[in-house]
């Protein structure tokens, strides 16, 4: 992985298709001339993670969260959670897709989005090619659409988490169009393209920590603030329905995510396979941190508590994934579970947000905190892929700005995208649905007959 | 005839319906309720935050049985649902005017 900003570079710059894009300086000359070779093992690889992070969506994240919501809300959350996801497929293909990973756009612009040039897919063929981490060898331009597709639906259901059981179903909508129009486009766009922001400046992001959790949690965070809190919390009892579904969903999650993490090495080697690795320990020790904390702290080790560490561990060790060593991804993964677990149980109730479901608890607080590790971790010395003549003090300094940055950016986003559904729907059900719940009140039915 | 109500541990239930048919009773009619006795509720704490149920679940175990019958009945269920802790549960027992069979229409004691 000590390639792994250049080779973003290569990937990104080599995907417009027939011109040969100029990949990374250093490759230019040697790679000029041939075209790349695409792996059947890759697209096949790339084509299963596709898959495997869509099963992260649906249905893990839906019974995740449906599980964490009230029995009157389950199907509120679920279809909302469904609904954003196939919602932002369309989006991604008419202009999400150019908007992130299109055509080179000059001048400080070309630093937040892409050019427009691959509206509706336009230029993408089953022969155009988008390049990998190793040098001369691509996959196929539809199936890196596809994968990264499943990465912006999964963002902005995430989002959803913490507006859960009183956002109108039409808000959600709106909500969603807008938000990935004006934060998640242009942040994927500044974190993973050759000419954007924070890949210039060189901030690591192997597969997402900044664009998926830091920029879903904060603008959960802002999305509830402006929303307000639910009819009655936190005086009323608002316990989880299920938390077998929320553990039906851990698990989902947890095994959907070897395709978000290991699936962003682009191809299927043992850069893929230390994302893997990694993706395993660094949840294995955040779930029994949690557990340790609460036994510590005079409660009982949970069920929730073990999926909160999970999903904790998960998005810490997103940024690191093919950035660290094994050691390090289990050391982060337990700071990491430490560090939500306050957040969630003591920020949360002293600031008195009604973050529902922990979005920005777990997501965007273990998003900063993984994002600030990986400049950590990926040092030689604690056993990650850092090269010669690395500057820990430096990268996080990087890292630092790119996580201000986000959080800046997705707030005043956020903010636009929730003022606009606020705008054309009234944003919040009538105080008579939410009490009666999301399920009867917006979809006329009840999950559950008996 | 008498109207025997108990309301026990819900993993009681096995056993006492096993003594009750052991003391002759032919059938029973069970729920699942929920309330509070000197047990009060219990803590339950999702990710810190701390709820403190009133109602605890219970099963509620209804029995007519003849005069007669009546004190086998209660001891069955009150030697097998004791567990010796707090919240083992209650019986009642409330005087039953009149019991009708419907598909036979027999009257009281043969009904039951």
């Amino acid at each position: 992985m000590q390639l792994s900003l250049r080779n973003r570079f290569t990937r990104l710059a080599a995907m417009a298709a027939g011109l040969m894009a100029l990949p990374a300086a250093a490759l230019a000359n040697t790679a000029a001339a041939a075209a790349p070779t695409v792996d059947k093992g890759d697209t096949a690889w790339m084509m299963t993670s596709s898959l495997l992070v869509l099963m992260m969506i649906v249905p893990g994240l839906a019974l995740f969260y449906g599980g964490l919501a009230r029995t009157k809300n389950m199907l509120s959350v679920m279809t909302q959670v469904g609904a954003v996801a196939a919602l932002t497929m369309l989006v991604w293909v008419g202009w999400g897709y150019t908007e992130a990973f299109g055509p080179d756009r000059e001048g400080t612009f070309g630093k937040i989005i892409a050019g427009f040039g691959k509206y509706l897919l336009h230029d993408v063929s089953p022969t155009t090619t988008a390049a990998t981490f190793t040098a001369g060898v691509a996959i196929p331009e539809y199936v890196f659409v596809c994968f990264q597709m499943t990465f912006a639906a999964i963002t902005v259901a995430l989002v959803l988490g913490s507006v859960v059981e009183r956002m109108k179903f039409s808000a959600v909508m709106v909500f969603a169009v807008v938000w990935l129009t004006l934060v998640y486009f242009p942040i994927a766009h500044m974190v993973w393209a050759s000419t954007g922001l924070f890949f210039t400046q060189g901030a690591l992001d192997y597969a997402g920590g900044t664009v998926v959790h830091i920029n879903s949690g904060v603008s959960a965070l802002v999305a509830c603030l402006i929303l307000g809190k639910r009819i009655g919390y936190p005086r009323e009892p608002m316990a989880p329905h299920s938390l077998t579904m929320t553990g039906i969903g851990t698990g989902l999650l947890w095994v959907g995510w070897f395709g978000f993490n290991a699936g962003s090495a682009l191809e299927a080697n043992g850069a893929a396979g230390l994302a893997m690795m990694n993706t395993f320990v660094a949840t294995a020790s955040a779930g029994l941190v949690w557990m340790l904390i609460e036994r510590l702290t005079s409660r009982k080790p949970s069920a929730l508590g073990f999926c909160s560490g999970i999903v904790a561990g998960l998005v810490a060790v997103t940024p690191a994934a093919g950035n660290s060593g094994p050691l390090g991804a289990i050391v982060l993964g337990a700071i990491a579970a430490v560090i939500c677990y306050f957040a969630v149980t003591k920020l949360k109730p002293k600031l008195g947000y009604d973050d529902a479901l922990d979005t920005f608890g777990i997501h965007g607080v273990g998003g900063i905190v993984g994002a600030m590790g990986t400049g950590i971790v990926y040092s030689a010395s604690l056993g990650g892929p850092s090269p010669d003549g690395w500057d820990m003090g430096h990268q996080l300094y990087v890292q630092a700005i790119t996580v201000g940055t986000t959080i800046i950016w997705s707030a005043i986003g956020t903010a636009i995208a929730i003022f606009v559904a606020k705008l054309l729907t009234g944003l919040r059900v009538a105080e008579d649905v939410e009490r009666e719940g999301l399920d009867l009140g917006e979809h006329g039915e009840r999950a559950y007959n008996y | 005839m008498k109207l025997i109500v108990a309301i026990i541990k819900p993993f009681k239930l096995e056993e006492v319906r096993d003594a009750l048919a052991g003391a002759g009773v032919q059938g029973m009619t069970v729920s699942e309720v929920r309330g509070f006795g000197r047990q009060k509720g219990q803590t339950e704490i999702y990710r810190g935050a701390e709820y403190t149920t009133a109602f605890v679940p219970k099963v509620r175990i209804e029995v007519v049985v003849s005069d007669g019958a009546v004190a086998g009945a209660i001891e069955a269920i009150q030697t097998t649902a004791n567990t010796g802790s707090i919240g083992d549960g209650k019986i009642f027992v409330i005087d039953v005017d009149q019991a009708v069979r419907i598909r036979t229409g027999e009257l009281n004691e043969d009904a039951i």
